[in-house]
Formats: structure tokens, sequence, C-alpha cells
């Protein structure tokens, strides 16, 4: 192994794992009917949420090569699966990657 | 040490209709695909997710190597895309601590803090008796962390058969999976303004800040829900 990439993967490791160790630490002193847990409850699904969006709204990498027009119409129709199948998680996920590389191509 | 039977209880959670397997598999084949573009070897690859198994960190991770940036930024970069990784981790371990098992087991497991596991164990959590529920999660855990792995090296090995579109497709998967786990999610009114105002915080803050705006629109958003829920007991 290169020792540049070995390094790099190695702090990467080390920053990614102290917030799930500090996640733990503060974890033994929370209790889970306490309001402060509720809190942190609605910072995980906010923070995620906002993850989401950004991931869908303003990517970087790979999903920045379809525009705004695909990806929103693969978001749109794979809802629609979602809710038509009662809530079922595979149909839409499954469906997206074939909806986005058709459509990327047509528009 | 671990109650065999909650493990694999676990360890199986990851097949069914919420399977995260398809929606973390096709992602990490597009990461395998890309390290192996990036010039890593497929050990640094394998090693790289089984470290690391957070995939906005391995993208940063990407870019800064692109760039050429110093590990300390590296470091940085990392820390704050993944820092999400505290409010999930201090939102779910509480509920699965119990006097029964040593320490260890919650330092070790936390690694498999990502966001389909999360996202399963509060799903099912209410079903398991709290002493067992730390084993449930480690056999969850090491299965969604096994289809991570498998998946890069999946990626690594058919990189060169893989064309940009189908590329593109596999990147889309997992934020959609995602999304319909959260819209799943939201059953209480603090977890529903939690999730619709983190989407729109979290693109509002975009304009200040790109690279703080998850966690200031997180923070935000959350802060604003969890107070409208606390009014809306009393």
């Amino acid at each position: 192994m290169s020792n540049s990439i070995l390094l790099a993967i190695l702090v990467t490791s080390f920053a990614t794992y102290l917030s799930r160790f500090l996640g733990v630490l503060s974890s033994e002193k929370i209790k889970e009917t306490s309001k402060i847990f509720r809190w942190f409850n609605c910072l995980a699904y906010s923070t995620l949420a906002a993850l989401i969006a950004r991931i869908m709204i303003f990517p970087v990498g790979t999903l920045s090569e379809a525009d705004y027009l695909s990806r929103a119409t693969v978001v749109i129709i794979s809802l629609f699966i979602f809710f038509i199948t009662k809530r079922n998680l595979v149909y839409p996920t499954a469906l997206s990657a074939f909806l986005l590389a058709i459509i990327n191509n047509i528009f | 040490m671990i109650n065999r039977k909650y493990f694999f209880k676990g360890f199986t959670s990851v097949k069914g209709v919420n399977s995260p397997a398809l929606a973390l598999g096709c992602s990490f084949i597009a990461i395998g695909a890309m390290l192996k573009n990036l010039g890593f070897t497929i050990q640094e690859s394998i090693f790289s997710t089984f470290l690391t198994y957070a995939l906005p960190g391995s993208l940063v991770m990407a870019d800064s190597l692109l760039v050429g940036a110093s590990l300390l930024n590296i470091f940085l970069a990392v820390w704050l895309v993944n820092a999400r990784l505290y409010p999930m981790t201090v939102s779910l371990f509480p509920l699965m601590m119990d006097k029964s098992h040593s320490r260890w087991k919650y330092y070790l497991s936390c690694h498999f803090i990502a966001v389909s596991a999360w996202l399963i164990m509060k799903d099912n959590y209410k079903t398991i008796e709290k002493k067992y529920r730390i084993d449930f999660w480690i056999g969850l855990g090491c299965a969604t962390w096994s289809i991570a792995i498998a998946a890069t090296v999946l990626g690594f090995l058919a990189s060169d058969h893989l064309n940009k579109d189908i590329i593109i497709g596999l990147a889309i998967v997992n934020p959609i999976y995602f999304m319909c786990m959260m819209i799943g999610a939201m059953k209480t009114l603090e977890i529903t303004l939690a999730v619709i105002l983190g989407v729109v915080f979290g693109f509002l803050f975009y304009f200040v800040s790109p690279e703080w705006s998850i966690l200031f629109g997180g923070f935000s958003a959350g802060t604003v829900a969890f107070f409208i829920g606390e009014l809306n007991v009393k």
C-alpha cells in the first residue's frame, strides 16, 4: 500500500470513529426518557434530512453529472412508487437507478 | 458474551421489504469503482470501507486526495461531514445500554452507526427486550458492514465494465432509499417536523455556508422541531 493512501484512510477512519466514540461516551450519561435524549433524536433526524437534501439538490461527485430535472423526476416517480406499493422500499430504490440512467440520456 | 439468537435475528433483519442490502450494495459498488479509478489497490479499497464505513466520508476523502489536500485538511473535512454520526449515536445508544453488558460492546459496535442500520434499529428496537438490543444491533451492523465490504470488492473488480450512466444510476439509489425510509419514520409530530425542517433549513443554509449547511441546518431544524413537539405535549 502506498503511504499517502494508507495515511488518508487512517485519518478518515479516525475522524469518522471520533463522532461515534464521543456519541457512546455521551450516551452513558443520557437516559432514554430525558428531554435531552428527545432533543438529540430530533437533531439526528433533521441532520439526516439535511444531508439527504444536500445530496439530492447540491450533489458532489458522480450525481452532479445528472441535471436537476433528471434528479427531480426520479425523486417524484420513486415517491409515487413508494406510496402505491404500500411503502415498499425495494421497488423505488431498485427502479431509481434505471430511471436516472434512462432519463439522463433523454434530457 | 453475545447472545447468538439475537445476533442472528439482527443479522437476518437485512432481508425483507425494508432491506437496505440493495441500496447499500449499489452505493458501495460505486465507491469501489471510484476508488479503483483514484489509483487505490483492492487491499486499500477493502481497508477503506472496513475502517471507515461511512459513505460521505469516503467521498470527501476521495475528493481531498484528488486535489492533494493535507492530512489535517482531510481530517477536518471528514470530521465535519461525518459529525452527524454524533447525534445519531446519542439518539440510539441510550436505547440499547444495559448494565448486564460490558462497555467494550458499545465502544466497538458504534462503528456500525450508519444511516441504513440506524434507521432499521430505530424502527425495530421496541420489539426487542432492552437486554438483547445490543446483540441484535451487533448482528445488524455485521450484516450491513459485510454488504458494504463485499460491494466495494465487486465495484472494484467490475469498474472496467461500468459505464458512466450505470455509475450515475447507482449514485442515486442510496439517497432514494434514505428518503423513503425517512418518510416512513415520520410517525410523530416531532420527527415529521424534524425531517421537513431539516430539508428546508439544510437547503437555505447552503447559500450561507455549503460546508456547514448540514450541521447548521440540522441543528436549527432539530431544535425548532423539539420545542414545537414539547409545546404540543404540554
